[in-house]
């Protein structure tokens, strides 16, 4: 009963936010929002910019990528001077090199893979100053992207996208500080922790044992990794820690944060290009494989755990709770768990690691669907997009026309872009997976031997391939190996698929729009939300299937961790009554 | 004759081509060829070996990976033979020539079709003039753009070239299959002609238009042949795609040997290139050339010629189609639709003097009357007994008429038959003005009726709609297509006719100026265009519609300008041009969508077969209970082999377009192709599993 009411509660409050903060999105990046002009201008005025100053998508791609770099060494540097710098009443000292570069390029990406645990590395001047920074600011650019593509669309004949400057300041100026400042003070009400104070050593006297407390400014870093899609919390077992999760209210507040730009995105896509029914059919294809995560996902938790049955625990009345905290539950931890790996937050309120077979494979394959439904601030609309030119271009073959989309006709340049977008992710993945099983250093990394091992590996690239930072844990990431490989990864899985959108969007903008008719294919009916959904399912099972049936599927059907796979088998018995039947 | 600066009123001449109401039967230059035409298969299997040299292969990404995976399994199985590794060999080989030898068939027919041409293109003689008008016997071949030649009846026109004196009739058979001759005469719209034909009658000067091997029937050659094919578009957008879908299935399937590795399981190189090759869409690969050819070709069976590839692809997203009103949505005729007494006669009065006048009338105009009269007052046509002459038409007298008993009774102009009536002291009733006016204004046509010196009355000539037009832009609109009738008629008259015709919008009193503003103004709001012209006025419009359709008869400007050229010269065959282009992108997208929904068959054919040594559990997802783990590999090799083969006429022929709504179209052609391309091959890798069982292969 409560996970429904979670589910009403977020449904009603995302529907909200979809259509409000939707609008206002497109509203303050079309530029109707004013407000905050006066804290615009220093910025403009400093970087010698404004928003007359429009980039075409060589400038636009340039831009970012100098700002990403610049951020990517200063929170390099920063990391590896924390021991001089103030905040640090742990006297941690400086970050190792290996493990600096990481969480720099890891924070920098959206990924916020943590190969290290917040509370004994890192000091509260790199929690502040380098993390929650760089979470608002690669948040801000992967939105900015998004908004470049969607100009690509509603633009006509135009050699410019916007301005990367001004995209960002307004993003960070109307968008994210105002929504993180107000969820801050709600999480840090019950009762996260926030203070600049070091640890606190509690005796207890009941058993006689010292405890060494961490604390920390943790309650503001949680709205922003959040709404931000980031994911890296200020603990090492990020949202699964009472001081920075306390309760079931900000558990649903850290799920609604995390959902509410990626989908109401969609609905500024639909402003923006004048077509909200447009932006309708993108939410719905996320909705639908978004739903059926959520629903197999956590009746797969609802069941038993089969380790803990073997170990002889005969009653598991809530479902798999191994692993899972016990103010959250079994069904809305799933929950969390698939909103997390499906917006490339990859935060997580349990252990993904003990999660049913089924359970498992529902967050594995949710990042291996590239991260869409809805997928990470900004990143999620600009890849849909993306899978929604292919499904276009098919589509509008089917009918005998020169496939458009939204008015723009999709030809050559459209299908190289988009196509080399979609094949990034799983071709970094597995070759990546692939090298790291071939050599040493990379087989060392899994706690497990066999498929489990394997499957660490494979979720580990993965995750990281996606942005997303989830870890299934049982792989040991701090090794110079996993910290560089892994590195290569996140940078290839966000920026070889920023690249392409930007340039993306320069082609479309400059092209005419052409006038629709009774002939031309509809972006905005069932029809195209069942061809996206499929061209997303398609090309994640085309790539990954091999992969998970080693993985997965083997771990699953091997009876040595867990039961049958149900869903599988039930598949192919009803097939073979099929086939006898026909016969 | 559809030229739009000729007033609506002027009276109709003998026409000179077929008229365009007569339905063009599918027949084209070189006539219809069965898919199983013998001469093509012979052709086509030796062609599908000699296209297997690697400098061809490597055009085609998706076969070539398929050529470079044969010769893996080839060494393979010379290393480790074992009937398994030899049959997928063979089998991955035959894969290869199956999409050559589907190429093969499609460039066949256009092969047979160019042989057609060149045989006429037989080594001719020209005689050419020289300043001095001295004539000199030179072959044709060494004719140079600007050369004056003569040719007389009898003669085969060396080349392309523009008659500059002179007016004859010439065979154009052989080019357009059209026994009936045509008239070509100097200056005006009809005075181009085209090398190859012959002139039936009297003697032309012609002026050479075309540099020797860039003659109208070279680049007709060339075209039918596939010589100077390039890739369109959407082909080249379809080729990326399916590179792309061919290189991201490459690190799929390496990483298993890793992947395999690490897990202690050891894996067949065969199976992983069987794999491969399954994987990639080698469906469509093997198709996709033989789409475009195919395409190309339906076209020439319908006698259109179009100069590339693109604008056949353009024409399948036309959104507005520019139609002329005279000979596409009307009868290139007018028929006689009513009478109208003056002074004391009544209707049938009118009606059998009119009849009489037109007896012998055999123009459609002519048999219109006489029909009508029938008609309205069951006036039969009578047999002559007394003594009497028909009067044919003149271009003096502009009338015709009958001299019977005495009478004479004449039809024509209203100028022409009002001097003969006062030549003859007869009286012009005052309100024969106000009916011939009142007819003309509703772009009608009006024939007056004279007895001797009595004015009888008047015929009303008017444009008959075609039969069956309305339905057809009924199904344009649905498939949302715009249609405008293009007219020099006057507004009112015009509205009057689009109405009737059911077209969307019209253009009256078109000028050439009017037509090209409007072409701009609507690839303005984002729409493509296509039209049909013929006349040298025609040629900036041609020139600028996104497909425009040259009518043989003609100009060299209309011609040069357009993109396509309608052998028949009949404007209706835009319609079958639109669809045809329709066709092609179709027939693309549905095999595409076919060839990626069959993975999924394949995958759990193959996958299962790969593992299930080291992981038993994984028989589970063995759904299909094929044979043995090698029985699915070589299953699933020979499915991905047999279905090029099998989808061959479908890519000859195309996927069927049904003239309706872009959501219909979508459903069908996704639940057929997609769906059915799930479905499929389960069934098809099944059956090939019991039959390679019944036979004991293994």
């Amino acid at each position: 009963m409560d996970f429904l009411w979670t589910i009403v509660v977020l449904v009603v409050v995302l529907a909200i936010s979809w259509r409000y903060l939707g609008s206002y999105m497109a509203a303050v990046f079309d530029g109707r929002v004013q407000f905050l002009a006066w804290a615009e201008r220093p910025f403009y005025r400093l970087l010698r910019t404004g928003p007359d100053q429009e980039q075409t998508w060589k400038r636009y791609a340039t831009s970012l990528i100098v700002f990403s770099a610049l951020f990517a060494a200063l929170g390099y540097l920063l990391l590896r001077i924390q021991g001089s710098l103030p905040l640090n009443p742990q006297h941690l000292g400086a970050v190792p090199p290996g493990l600096s570069f990481n969480t720099a390029i890891s924070f920098l990406t959206n990924t916020n893979w943590q190969n290290y645990g917040g509370e004994e590395t890192m000091s509260y001047f790199s929690q502040i100053g380098v993390l929650t920074v760089q979470q608002f600011v690669s948040a801000a650019v992967g939105i900015a992207v998004a908004i470049a593509l969607v100009r690509g669309f509603s633009r006509r004949g135009s050699d410019t996208i916007g301005n990367f400057w001004v995209d960002i300041t307004r993003c960070m100026l109307y968008i994210l500080l105002p929504i993180a400042f107000v969820a801050g003070i709600i999480v840090v009400s019950q009762g996260a922790v926030m203070t600049l104070a070091g640890t606190v050593t509690v005796h207890d006297s009941l058993n006689g044992v010292t405890q060494t407390i961490p604390r920390g400014p943790a309650g503001f870093m949680g709205p922003i990794m959040q709404l931000g899609t980031n994911g890296g919390g200020f603990f090492d077992v990020d949202l699964a820690h009472p001081f920075e999760n306390p309760t079931g209210l900000t558990n649903l507040l850290y799920i609604v944060l995390t959902l509410s730009i990626p989908f109401s995105l969609t609905y500024t896509f639909g402003k923006m290009v004048k077509s909200v029914r447009a932006g309708a059919a993108l939410l719905a294809a996320m909705v639908i494989i978004f739903g059926v995560w959520v629903g197999f996902t956590s009746y797969s938790e609802h069941q038993p755990n089969p380790a803990v049955a073997a170990a002889g625990v005969t009653a598991q009345p809530t479902g798999n709770m191994e692993g899972k905290e016990v103010r959250f539950g079994d069904t809305t931890s799933a929950l969390f768990d698939v909103a997390m790996t499906q917006t490339s937050d990859g935060a997580v309120d349990g252990a993904n690691d003990s999660y049913n077979a089924i359970g498992g494979f529902g967050l594995l394959s949710g990042m291996m669907l590239g991260e869409v439904t809805p997928g990470g601030v900004g990143s999620g609309l600009y890849t849909i997009l993306l899978f929604a030119i292919v499904a276009v271009f098919i589509g509008g073959l089917m009918i005998g026309r020169t496939p458009e989309y939204l008015g723009k006709k999709i030809q050559a340049r459209e299908v190289k872009l988009a196509g080399f977008g979609i094949l990034v992710m799983p071709i970094v993945v597995l070759v990546l997976t692939g090298i790291a099983v071939s050599i040493h250093a990379g087989r060392a990394g899994p706690l497990n031997g066999g498929p489990h091992g394997f499957t660490e590996i494979l979720y580990a690239f993965t995750s990281q391939t996606n942005n997303n930072g989830s870890a299934f844990a049982g792989l040991t990431g701090n090794h110079a190996f996993y910290n560089v490989v892994g590195s290569i990864a996140m940078l290839l899985g966000r920026f070889a698929i920023i690249v392409p959108s930007l340039a993306l969007a320069g082609a479309l903008a400059a092209k005419n729009i052409v006038s629709s008719s009774a002939g031309t294919f509809r972006t905005d009916n069932t029809m195209f939300v069942g061809l996206v959904v499929g061209v997303i399912i398609i090309v994640g099972g085309l790539t990954f299937f091999p992969a998970v049936a080693l993985g997965p599927i083997a771990t699953a059907l091997s009876h040595k961790f867990y039961s049958v796979m149900p869903l599988l088998s039930h598949a192919g018995m009803a097939f073979s009554h099929l086939w006898a039947v026909l016969r | 004759m559809t030229d739009v600066s000729v007033s609506p009123v002027a009276p109709a001449g003998p026409e000179p081509t077929r008229g365009p109401s007569q339905a063009p039967a599918p027949r084209g230059v070189a006539g219809e060829r069965s898919l199983l035409d013998p001469g093509i298969l012979r052709y086509a299997v030796v062609e599908a070996f000699k296209k297997l040299d690697p400098r061809t292969q490597v055009k085609n990404p998706v076969m070539f990976v398929v050529l470079v995976g044969t010769v893996v399994t080839f060494i393979e199985s010379i290393a480790h033979s074992t009937l398994f590794s030899w049959s997928i060999t063979i089998w991955l080989f035959l894969t290869v020539v199956f999409a050559n030898f589907a190429e093969a068939m499609a460039e066949g027919r256009g092969k047979a079709q160019a042989d057609t041409l060149r045989r006429m293109r037989s080594e001719t003689e020209a005689r050419r003039l020289d300043a001095n008008g001295v004539e000199t016997r030179v072959p044709a071949s060494q004719l140079v753009k600007g050369d004056l030649v003569v040719c007389e009846a009898g003669d085969v026109i060396p080349s392309d070239g523009e008659i500059v004196e002179g007016v004859a009739s010439v065979d154009e058979s052989a080019i357009t299959g059209e026994s009936a001759p045509v008239i070509r005469e100097s200056g005006g719209d009809r005075s181009a002609v085209t090398g190859g034909t012959k002139v039936l009658s009297d003697r032309i000067v012609v002026r050479i238009t075309a540099e020797p091997g860039k003659t109208f029937l070279d680049r007709m050659i060339q075209l039918v042949e596939g010589a100077e094919r390039q890739k369109t578009p959407n082909e080249i957008a379809l080729t990326i795609l399916l590179a792309v879908l061919t290189i991201v299935f490459l690190p799929v399937v390496v990483v298993l040997q890793p992947f395999g590795h690490y897990l202690g399981a050891t894996v067949s190189v065969v199976i992983l290139v069987s794999l491969l090759v399954c994987l990639i869409p080698t469906t469509i690969g093997a198709l996709l050339s033989a789409i475009g050819i195919a395409g190309m070709d339906r076209l020439v069976q319908r006698n259109v010629l179009a100069m590339s590839g693109r604008a056949v692809e353009a024409a399948g997203d036309v959104q507005t189609l520019l139609l002329d009103k005279t000979g596409t949505i009307t009868l290139g005729n007018r028929m006689a639709d009513a009478f109208f007494p003056v002074g004391n006669h009544t209707e049938r009065e009118v009606a059998d003097a009119a009849q009489l006048a037109s007896l012998a009338d055999e123009t459609p105009e002519g048999r219109s009357i006489v029909v009508l009269a029938k008609e309205r007052f069951g006036i039969r046509e009578r047999e002559l007994t007394g003594p009497h002459e028909f009067v044919p038409f003149s271009a003096t007298t502009r009338m015709s008429g009958l001299d019977l008993d005495g009478r004479q009774i004449r039809k024509g102009a209203a100028e022409a038959v009002r001097r003969w009536v006062t030549e003859r002291g007869g009286t012009v009733p005052d309100w024969l003005d106000d009916i011939v006016d009142s007819i003309s204004r509703q772009g009608a046509t009006p024939l007056v009726v004279a007895d001797g010196a009595d004015i009888l009355g008047v015929i009303e000539l008017k444009d008959v709609v075609k039969q069956g037009i309305r339905e057809r832009f009924a199904e344009m609109r649905t498939a949302g297509i715009r249609t405008v009738m293009i007219t020099g008629d006057n507004p009112l008259t015009a509205a009057a006719i689009a109405q009737e015709a059911g077209v969307d919008d019209f253009l009256a009193e078109a000028t050439p100026e009017a037509k090209l503003e409007l072409i701009k103004a609507e690839q303005e709001g984002g729409r493509l265009v296509a039209m049909t012209g013929d006349g040298t006025n025609d040629a900036p419009a041609l020139a600028q519609a996104d497909v425009g359709v040259a009518m043989n008869t003609g100009t060299t400007a209309a011609k040069e300008a357009g993109n396509m050229v309608d052998l028949d010269s009949n404007p209706t065959k835009l319609i079958t041009i639109v669809e045809i282009g329709k066709q092609l992108l179709i027939t693309r997208g549905s095999l595409t969508t076919f060839s990626i929904a069959n993975d999924v068959a394949k995958y759990f054919a193959i996958i299962p077969a790969l593992f299930v040594a080291t992981f038993p559990q994984l028989k589970t997802i063995t759904i299909m209970k094929l044979h043995g783990p090698s029985d699915a590999v070589l299953a699933a090799v020979i499915f991905n082999a047999l279905v090029i083969v099998a989808l061959i006429p479908l890519a000859l022929r195309g996927v069927k377009w049904r003239p309706s709504g872009a959501a219909a179209i979508l459903r069908r052609n996704v639940w057929i192709y997609g769906v059915g391309g799930i479905i499929v091959p389960f069934i098809g890798i099944k059956l090939i599993d019991l039959f390679l069982t019944a036979v004991h292969w293994y």
